[in-house]
């Protein structure tokens, strides 16, 4: 039986931010330019002897996550504990002998098999690597673990190169290679997107024997919530840096609480043909993570968003476009020229002066506004709207401010979402009764 | 099904390689009416996005076509090259599965419009072109204000709608769109899904829509063709495929789907053959579990088991095809675990 009282892995208010780089003059003075946050203050355990699934779009920080506690990507800020010692910042001598412990597997087995070297000095190179030269002794073992990944007879493999292998088959070389020095952590980055389906099941299965087998822990990092479902004991969903929801799988997919969650798990196409495209998907993508949305991360396409989400400009400029989208050419014209560049729209603030351009009004501003949310009075982003003030030439539209999201305890999982937070509910309704009438 | 728009007759498509000719299509048939979602499924290496370029005529060098892709009733296997060329866009549009590689790095979208539509209806004014051009985006939900920015500027999801939209504003009648999200994020390809999905409603384009995916095909698609190893081994309405496979191989792959309703794994055992000498008789037979005697010897004959579909497998018959003894089952030899995909 495994023991989960023991964490394998603790992540402590981890972040990973990645520079981009600002220009020369702002490297001059030591201006620090903008961050992506790819990781933003995560913390959870890895069990020992569970699977542990990190599921999210691309962009959402999974694969960095996964990097970061490998020591691939230096941590930011945060700590990663590994079997009670803290390797946060460690350097690289000192994290090479921890690697025998932890091995990652590739999404793309075709990039990370040497494409000059035989599967059999592939799959052997890190008992050279970490010193275990003994000829005979590596031969063995090589040997042993092809065996055990299926890649047998052995002498039909070893002395092939990846070119001559199939997709299914180099993968098992890729996991071969790192269950060979014993580890007990495997991060495993999407093994199986790049297998057509009928090996995915197969690997998939190798690796849960594996795991029997050698008592391993299983970080399993994919964007497919249906592979997840069947491998993994617990999911941590991950949106634009942060974990949004986190708890054992059966609870995740029967009773999904992150609005996010619920709209990934309807947005997969399952193989059911009573089943039609759902109409009710979050519209747009996944935001930039050096820019990210104030509040929750995810308000803009949330379809139960309200007051105190993070409601801002760049809200009403998205709102705009996707109105004007539908308007013809005459209607949008017409408030374009009002507008003027919706550039000036595109700053995260909760107050902002809007000028009125060409022949209109402030008060003309404020009855485009009016039109907008009679076309579409249920959209959430009007909760969010304080007060919207005509002047002469202008006008000032405020939001609530945002109240920063919690991962809290809700039932058996952990959310991050102000629909479970009692504080947050409260807020907004308090807000709600002392809005400034317009 | 009144006049289809595409009709496609036994066409074999294959090139030559040094190791000898790979047949990628070996004599398909299949139809597309107007406002139509044929969905085409198949594992990598099966023919599936060969077949796609073929109906276009969009093979590379060196490949050779032989039988009808009859486009209105006219075949456009028999055409010249330039022929073609002046019916894909108003006739024939393709979407592709990489929307950033095929989009202009340098052109802004207003240009990749204006582009396409002087190269198709030259008398068309300015002010019809970025009208119909705005159209056809704001029905993809491009707004009007991102026109004249350029692709690096568009997210993912907003990309393959710009492809899509740029196909759609010659109002082609026949669509094929090859992996049309598989780039993309699961939220994103249900949207994209939903607007493919649409299109017959608000443009009547027939479309055959080319995926790995199996869900894709059930919530997207009103017929489904099923291909493995060149040719079409089932086809029929998407909900009675699904509902009830015919051929094994239809079975076999619904059954290693992991989907949400996965309870235990299942694979095929196996691999894909290689198309420059496929097994003989039927191409599934050295992985199928209910191989008879007569698979091994003798070609399939389509059948229709019953009104609308059709299967090309023995197990269907026609009987009399069948030699005496030929429904035994065949011992098949024993799969090594690694031999697969």
């Amino acid at each position: 039986m495994t023991d989960y009282a023991e964490p394998l892995v603790s992540l402590h208010g981890l972040k990973t931010y990645y520079s981009i780089r600002g220009s020369f003059l702002d490297r001059l003075v030591g201006r620090t330019g903008a961050a992506v946050r790819a990781v933003d203050d995560v913390s959870l355990d890895l069990r020992k002897g569970e699977v542990l699934g990190l599921v999210g779009e691309s962009g959402s920080g999974k694969t960095t996550l996964g990097r970061t506690l490998l020591g691939l990507v230096p941590a930011t800020e945060g700590s990663i504990v590994f079997e009670g010692r803290d390797i946060t910042g460690l350097r690289e001598h000192d994290l090479r002998e921890l690697r025998r412990r932890m091995q990652i597997v590739f999404q793309d087995p075709h990039a990370s098999l040497n494409p000059a070297m035989t599967i059999g000095q592939s799959i052997g190179h890190p008992l050279q690597i970490h010193g275990i030269t003994n000829r005979e002794e590596a031969q063995a073992r090589v040997a042993e673990v092809m065996e055990r990944v299926g890649l047998a007879p052995v002498e039909q493999y070893v002395d092939k190169y990846p070119s001559d292998l199939s997709g299914g088959q180099k993968q098992r070389a890729v996991i071969a290679r790192a269950i060979i020095l014993n580890p007990v952590l495997l991060v495993a980055d999407e093994p199986v997107s790049m297998l057509d389906m009928s090996v995915r099941a197969k690997i998939l299965e190798l690796m849960l024997a594996l795991k029997h087998d050698f008592d391993l822990t299983y970080l399993y990092i994919t964007h497919d919530l249906a592979t997840a479902k069947f491998f993994c004991d617990r999911i941590a969903i991950m949106y634009l840096g942060r974990i949004v929801e986190i708890g054992p799988s059966e609870a995740i997919y029967e009773d999904p609480k992150h609005p996010y969650t619920q709209a990934l798990l309807r947005a997969i196409p399952e193989p059911d043909p009573r089943r039609t495209i759902p109409r009710d998907l979050p519209r747009g993508e996944v935001p930039d993570a050096s820019r990210p949305p104030l509040g929750c991360s995810f308000h803009p396409r949330c379809p139960k968003a309200f007051e105190v989400c993070g409601w801002e400009a760049r809200d009403l400029k998205e709102l705009l476009e996707r109105r004007w989208a539908g308007l013809d050419e005459a209607g949008f014209e017409a408030e374009r020229e009002a507008v003027g560049p919706v550039g000036e729209l595109d700053v995260p603030a909760t107050h902002v002066r809007l000028a009125a351009h060409g022949s209109a009004h402030g008060a003309d501003l404020g009855s485009l506004l009016e039109r907008a949310r009679a076309a579409d009075p249920a959209e959430p982003f009007w909760t969010g709207v304080r007060r919207i003030a005509a002047e002469n030439g202008a006008l000032e539209v405020d939001w609530h401010e945002p109240v920063e999201p919690r991962l809290l305890p809700a039932g058996e999982v952990e959310v991050e979402c102000h629909l479970y937070d009692e504080s947050a509910l409260s807020e907004a309704a308090r807000r709600r009764e002392s809005a400034i009438p317009e | 099904m009144s006049e289809p728009v595409l009709a496609v007759r036994n066409l074999r498509l294959w090139y030559g390689t040094p190791r000898g000719s790979v047949r990628a299509v070996d004599g398909v048939s299949l139809e597309i009416g107007a406002g139509e979602v044929l969905g085409l499924v198949g594992e990598s290496g099966c023919g599936k996005s060969t077949l796609g370029r073929g109906i276009l005529g969009l093979l590379p060098e060196g490949a050779r076509a032989d039988g009808e892709v009859l486009y209105k009733g006219r075949n456009l296997v028999a055409m010249s090259p330039r022929e073609l060329r002046r019916m894909r866009g108003p006739d024939l549009g393709l979407i592709f599965q990489e929307p950033m590689t095929r989009l202009d790095p340098l052109m802004r979208i207003e240009d990749h419009f204006r582009e396409t539509l002087e190269q198709h209806e030259p008398k068309l004014t300015d002010h019809d072109i970025r009208r119909r051009s705005l159209d056809t985006l704001g029905r993809m939900g491009i707004p009007p204000t991102r026109y004249r920015q350029y692709p690096h500027e568009f997210s993912g999801g907003m990309r393959q709608r710009i492809m899509i939209a740029l196909a759609l504003v010659l109002h082609p009648s026949l669509l094929v769109a090859d992996e049309p999200t598989t780039s993309l994020d699961v939220i994103v390809e249900a949207q994209i899904l939903r607007i493919l999905a649409d299109l017959k409603e608000s443009f009547g384009t027939a479309l055959l829509l080319i995926t790995h995916n199996l869900g894709i095909i059930a919530e997207a698609c009103d017929r489904v063709a099923v291909m493995y190893a060149g040719q079409i081994v089932e086809e029929g309405d998407a909900r009675d495929v699904f509902a009830e496979p015919k051929h094994p191989y239809t079975r076999e792959l619904l059954r290693s789907t992991i989907s949400l309703e996965t309870q235990e794994l299942h694979s095929i055992p196996g691999a894909p053959p290689n198309l420059i000498t496929p097994p003989t008789g039927c191409h599934f037979h050295p992985r199928c579990p209910d191989v008879m005697r007569v698979c091994a010897a003798r070609d399939p004959i389509e059948t229709a088991p019953e009104p609308g579909r059709r299967v090309l497998c023995w197990l269907h018959g026609p009987d009399s095809e069948i030699p005496e003894g030929g429904e035994a089952p065949l011992e098949r030899g024993r799969i090594a675990v690694a031999e697969e995909a």
